[in-house]
């Protein structure tokens, strides 16, 4: 039998992955296993296939994914924290012949900047949210997020979410859902092959029913932070299937009329 | 009929040792290496031949670090 040896394969011709040109080359800040890269690996292979790098600007955010506008190749503005979806609205009306998108986390997005959120999506502003949802804010030390579950632990709630003093997790992404600004709403995982997949459809949808005047579209991702929840990269991603997912279940929540 | 054949290039100074890749990999190709990079990272590393180029690994390692090669080899070639 022929041998084929691993220089064989190794060739140009044979390269069927790997890393988009269009995440910068240099390490994520990110902590090892976090999903933030992920999801920014998948947001710059949508606007490399669509080949929109140059006419798409976006709004990144406070919290673990500020410095997203060192990794991403494209125009990056750096909001107040939880204004991105205001700053977005107006560098789309100013330039609506761009691509705009923020990307947010929970605290950023579901605590300081809710009321930004909540009229952005109800002017049916025409551009992406990305909403990152780890339940917890990681950069300043794991403390508890408006989407922390309820007895799950942070450093503010060692004991865990008692709901009865700290008020319940909030599900934006319904609440979002319900407005008539949205387009297009769904929530998706980036921790295994097939969610990762579904997560770059996702995006690619949300990218032009938004570019297409339908409203704004809402991706939630519902992602992992082992440091901040306390567990390997691997045990956080099945807490996160066996926790996570029964209260944010994932799947379109909303979709355009016409499909 | 055809089979085909994969290999993965590790940018090792890169991987943060997640271990991420070495869960989803259905030919069980991937392994903690004992040693580390730079960083301190016990990276991942080649264990078999197994690879069938089917990018599972590289679709979810959060800091994008592999690279994934496929070929088809005709079976007749015996
Ligand atoms: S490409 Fe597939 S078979 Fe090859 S190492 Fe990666 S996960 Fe395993
Ligand atoms: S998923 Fe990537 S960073 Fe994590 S161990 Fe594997 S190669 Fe390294």
């Amino acid at each position: 039998m022929a041998v084929i040896t691993r220089e064989d394969i190794i060739k140009p011709e044979n390269l069927v992955y790997k890393r988009t040109s269009l995440l910068v080359d240099c390490a994520l800040s990110y902590c090892p296993g976090c999903g933030h890269g992920t999801a920014h690996r998948m947001l710059m292979e949508v606007i490399e296939e669509m080949g929109i790098q140059s006419k798409t600007i976006g709004v990144a955010p406070v919290g673990c994914s500020v410095l997203a506008y060192e990794f991403l190749d494209i125009d990056v503005q750096q909001a107040a924290h939880g204004r991105a979806p205001a700053l977005a609205t107006a560098i789309k009306r100013l330039m609506p012949e761009k691509y705009v998108f923020t990307y947010q986390g929970d605290g950023d997005l579901a605590a300081i900047g809710t009321c930004e959120t909540i009229h952005a999506c109800n002017r049916g502003e025409n551009f992406v949210i990305i909403f990152i949802n780890n339940g917890i804010y990681g950069m300043t030390g794991g403390q508890m997020a408006p989407t922390t579950l309820p007895g799950m632990k942070a450093s503010t709630c060692p004991y865990g979410r008692d709901t009865e003093i700290m008020g319940n997790p909030l599900k934006i992404t319904e609440l979002v859902a319900t407005l008539p600004g949205t387009c297009y709403v769904t929530r998706q995982s980036v921790h295994t092959p097939g969610n990762v997949r579904k997560t770059k459809r996702a995006l690619r949808k949300a990218f032009e029913y938004s570019y297409a005047k339908k409203g704004l579209s809402f991706v939630e991702i519902v992602s992992n932070c082992n440091s901040g929840w306390k567990m390997t990269p691997v045990q956080s991603n099945k807490w996160m299937e066996e926790n996570m997912f029964p209260f944010f279940p994932l799947g379109d929540i909303k979709v355009p009329a016409a499909e | 009929m055809a089979k085909v054949k994969g290999a993965i290039v590790i940018n090792i100074e890169r991987c943060k040792g997640c271990e991420v890749c070495v869960d989803v990999c259905p030919e069980s190709v991937i392994a903690m290496n004992k040693n580390v990079n730079t960083k301190g990272y016990h990276y991942a590393m080649v264990t078999n031949e197994d690879c069938t180029g089917c990018t599972n690994c590289a679709v979810v390692c959060p800091d994008g670090v592999i690279t994934v090669y496929r070929v088809k080899v005709p079976t007749e070639v015996v």
